[in-house]
């Protein structure tokens, strides 16, 4: 089919090539600019989005418990998705007990697909940095949040996700919260 | 004998495709069409990673709650972004990889129709 | 020893290029015959090819840790199939059976094509050079496979265990024979075009070669997918993933330039748009090469990325795109063909409604493919594209394809009518009630689906009429064509009957439904050579009629430390029974999922089928001439 479009060819050739010329550059353009790009895809982490609501249970008992009782105070919370067999969970766990020390802020830990067991010897060992545990058994929770590993660390206040830390916490963001924590 | 056999298969393909509850295959076709950010390459039905499982659990109880599949796409995409659809939705950003083969597609064939000769000569 | 020998080897094959290509200048000034010494030093390189292959094969299967190839992608303890298959399942080793396909067949070219024009011939094998002096570079300068480790490491680090299956043990070398081998389509007509060549007689020589590269390019994609529905995936065969869309789009462009050489053959008509598409399938094949080594898109399967590497192919698929385009606007001659328009009915104008539509499928696949990057370097907004876009654009298409697939056969060159063909009226009748009822019974009421199914039964009704009557008259054509109706019946009944429970059971359990039982007996762990397995016994059954043992299993891997989960199916001609098993974390249960997929086998059957029309083709010609 391209063959008539070849055929009357002066007259299409100096238009097709330097459209074709002009063409590939842009491909190759695109392609060279993309390949100092990552192929891994992060989500966003700058939000100023509500917190979702959720029912949840507190870890090691029954008693069940709304978003929004958990996160009722005029204050800063930071929820924090943990699991004993999460081995960065460990690396970020001394800044969650500096942290524990700022008046202003609450960490709420979410145990993420764990056995209460190995929960309580890890929180034994490293000490407990959370005023309230909640239990996440499935998984689901995490999702709500729009958290798809472990760790993950949400900065909450007024009822709005104001910072996301994908990963396991390190000295610049252990010191951004202490900023945004006034 | 072996044509019995094969008639009871039959059958039971059948009757078994279509006693299927309704959520399930809904839940299969949701899931194929996200995208797992774990292993980034699979979808969240092929994918066995703990994140996948969770959200395949998640979209479930969504079908349960009475949410409708675009519903729980929406939620998702709040949660994840754009990214974790296998559909692109036509918007502005998408136009061109929407239209650009149907595009082509038009152009290819008055390319060709250009060229016939209808008339018998 | 054996890494020393294949590191100098490839030097002395870019020495070796260097002559073909001082000598071929002499050969093309000065005489009128092809000069043999070219023809020697062509397969003195292609000796020291194999060789540096045969050495990097040994230095895998002597464990050679020295070698840092060895080193990454082997171990000791890994049977002798993988050590070998494992030197091809990486970056390195695999560009080296990159090279060994582009200098044999150019060698099998040159040995072939005697009756053909010299100036044609010493062009092409100047093309071809180009490519393996850029391949020979690249791989001397990026990713050389001999690179040495000081101190020597005691043991290797280990063949990721998903590659450690037969099927993809022969997949690559297969693959790259079609997908490499098109290189030769690429030098071909690039000398054609710029000595004029491009003639009835071209066509039907480099026929020859559009279909070697057809068939093995079917083949390879055929063993990929067999691959994945295994191993990768539960029970999907075809994932639209990049590197699948990859190997699909120089299949796409293969196919359409095959059906288009038919009309050049006949006709002397479409030169143009054969040298575009003989152009086009090599130059996919390099973008898919880049679009995989790179890194720049996310897959499955990846290689280890690198963008310098990336830098190096784009830039040298760049340099051939505009050598290519070159040679295309200023060597190429449209002159000797007024006659461009066609009379509607005609076979001429049913190939051109294949190409229409391939090349419309290729776009489909090419735009949903890279359509991400340019969005994200332009916009910086992350989509995916995935199964519903290729869907939603491909699937109505499909149906006037085999409408058209089913008919254009029956046409004649220049011109036909349609008379006395009553019967293709009553088979579409039949086909169009056949799938009325189907889509009853399976209570899918989609307009689209019938129509679909139709079609589908359409081109099956009518190849299968012609085994009887026309015999042996278009057989391959007849074949293939069938095949693919075959395919995408076998699909769609795959698609639509389906089955699958997905349970998480603990050992002891049974699952209950009102169809089936599956009973968790047992698991036993059995220690092999590189891994541990734990097995899954589970006895599926339905009204207290036991219907399958099914044992799968995970595998833990030694080196490297890796689950795998390995489907355990079991096939017959109706329909596979698959079962996968997982660990759900931190419970004692396992996640299983039984699925039942009809006419598995089928699928696969059919491309064998498709990829043997090619076959019939190949020989028949061989035998005509």
């Amino acid at each position: 089919m391209g063959c008539s479009a070849f055929s009357k060819k002066n007259m299409k050739t100096k238009i097709l090539l330097p459209f074709t010329i002009v063409s590939f550059l842009f491909i190759f353009f695109i392609l060279y600019v993309g390949l100092n790009r990552s192929n891994i895809y992060i989500p966003e982490t700058v939000t100023n989005e509500k917190i979702p609501t959720f029912k949840v249970k507190v870890f090691n008992s029954e008693k069940e418990l709304t978003s929004k009782e958990i996160f009722e105070n005029d204050i800063y919370y930071l929820l924090n998705i943990w699991a004993s067999w999460c081995i960065p969970c460990r690396d970020e766990h001394p800044y969650l007990m500096q942290l524990k020390k700022n008046k202003k802020l609450e960490i709420v830990g979410l145990n993420y697909k764990d056995k209460v067991k190995n929960a309580n010897n890890f929180l034994n060992e490293l000490n407990n940095p959370y005023t309230l545990i909640l239990s996440d058994t499935d998984g689901t929770i995490a999702i709500e949040w729009g958290a798809y590993g472990v760790p993950e660390t949400f900065l909450i206040h007024n009822g709005k996700i104001i910072k996301k830390i994908i990963g396991p916490m390190n000295n610049n963001l252990f010191k951004e919260i202490e900023r945004a924590v006034k | 004998m072996k044509i019995l056999n094969l008639l009871v298969i039959i059958v039971f393909f059948f009757n078994f495709n279509v006693s299927n509850a309704k959520d399930r295959n809904l839940n299969s076709k949701i899931t194929k069409n996200l995208r797992c950010l774990i292993c980034q390459g699979q979808s969240i039905y092929d994918s066995d990673t703990e994140f996948a499982n969770s959200l395949k659990l998640v979209v479930e109880k969504k079908i349960i709650e009475g949410m409708s599949e675009n519903e729980i796409y929406e939620f998702l995409k709040t949660k994840y972004g754009e990214w974790i659809l296998y559909d692109p939705a036509l918007n502005q950003k998408t136009y061109i990889l929407w239209l650009l083969p149907l595009l082509l597609f038009l152009i290819g064939g008055a390319i060709i129709f250009k060229n016939l000769k209808i008339k018998k000569n | 020893m054996a890494s020393l020998i294949g590191s100098y080897s490839l030097f002395f094959s870019l020495g070796f290029s260097v002559l073909i290509l001082f000598f071929s200048f002499k050969n093309l000034k000065n005489t009128i015959n092809f000069d043999n010494k070219l023809l020697s030093l062509t397969f003195l390189q292609l000796l020291f090819i194999i060789l540096s292959f045969f050495g990097l094969i040994i230095a895998f299967i002597n464990s050679d840790f020295s070698n840092s190839t060895v080193f990454n992608h082997s171990h000791t303890t890994k049977p002798l199939f993988y050590k070998i298959s494992g030197t091809w399942g990486n970056h390195e080793g695999s560009l080296l059976l990159w090279l060994l396909v582009l200098t044999l067949f150019i060698f099998l070219f040159l040995i072939s094509s005697k009756k053909q024009p010299k100036k044609y011939r010493v062009l092409t094998l100047l093309f071809q050079q180009i490519i393996i002096i850029g391949f020979l570079i690249f791989l001397i300068q990026t990713s050389n496979p001999f690179a040495q480790i000081y101190p020597v490491p005691s043991e290797g680090l280990g063949l990721n265990p998903i590659l450690q299956d037969p099927a993809l043990a022969i997949h690559p070398p297969i693959l790259y024979l079609g997908y490499v081998g098109s290189s030769i389509i690429f030098s071909s007509v690039l000398a054609a075009s710029s000595t004029n060549y491009i003639s009835k007689e071209w066509a039907k020589h480099i026929k020859q070669w559009i279909l070697i590269s057809w068939i093995f390019l079917t083949l390879g994609i055929l063993l990929g997918s067999i691959w994945a529905y295994y191993e990768l995936g539960w029970g999907g065969f075809w994932f639209w993933d990049p590197v699948e869309n990859v190997s699909l789009m120089p299949w796409l462009a293969l196919t359409t330039l095959f059906h288009c050489v038919l009309v050049l053959e006949k006709k002397l008509l479409l030169t143009s748009w054969v040298v575009i598409l003989s152009i086009a399938t090599f130059t996919l094949s390099m973008s898919g090469t880049f679009l995989v080594r790179s890194g720049i898109l996310n897959s499955v399967h990846t290689f280890a990325n690198d963008p310098e590497r990336g830098l190096y192919i784009l830039i040298f698929l760049f340099t051939l795109i505009f050598l290519s385009l070159f040679v295309f606007f200023f060597f190429h001659k449209t002159d000797g063909q007024n006659n461009t328009s066609f009379f509607w009915l005609s076979k001429e104008t049913s190939i051109l409604i294949n190409n229409w539509f391939m090349m419309y499928f290729l776009a489909v696949v090419l735009i949903g493919t890279i359509y991400p990057i340019f969005l994200d370097v332009l916009t910086s907004q992350k989509i995916s594209v995935g199964p519903p876009f290729y869907h939603k654009l491909i699937i109505p298409f499909l149906i006037p394809f085999l409408l058209a697939m089913a008919i254009g056969p029956k046409l004649n060159w220049i011109k036909s009518n349609l008379q006395n063909k009553s019967h293709l009226l009553l088979l579409f009748a039949i086909s169009l009630i056949l799938s009325f009822l189907i889509i009853r019974i399976l209570e899918i009421s989609f307009l689209v689906n019938t129509i679909l199914f139709t079609s589908a039964f359409y081109l099956f009704f009518i190849t299968l009429r012609d085994f009887f009557i026309k015999r042996f008259k278009n057989l391959a054509q007849n074949i293939a064509h069938f095949g693919f109706s075959l395919l995408i019946l076998s699909i769609l009944f795959n698609n639509f009957l389906s089955t699958e429970v997905i349970t998480n059971l603990k050992v002891g359990e049974t699952y209950k439904s009102d169809e089936l039982t599956i009973n968790f007996e047992k698991i036993e762990k059995i220690k092999k050579q590189n891994f541990e397995a734990i097995i899954g016994k589970f006895n599926v059954k339905s009204d207290n009629e036991l219907l399958d043992i099914l044992k799968p299993e995970l595998r833990i891997y030694n080196q490297p430390n890796i689950v795998t989960s390995e489907a355990d199916i079991k096939t017959n001609l109706l329909s596979d029974k698959f079962m996968t098993m997982n660990l759900v974390q931190n419970q004692e249960y396992f996640n299983i999922r039984y699925q039942i997929k009809p006419f598995m086998i089928w699928i696969w059957f059919s491309v064998i089928i498709i990829s043997f029309g090619g076959l019939f083709s190949f020989f028949k010609k061989k035998y005509e001439n």
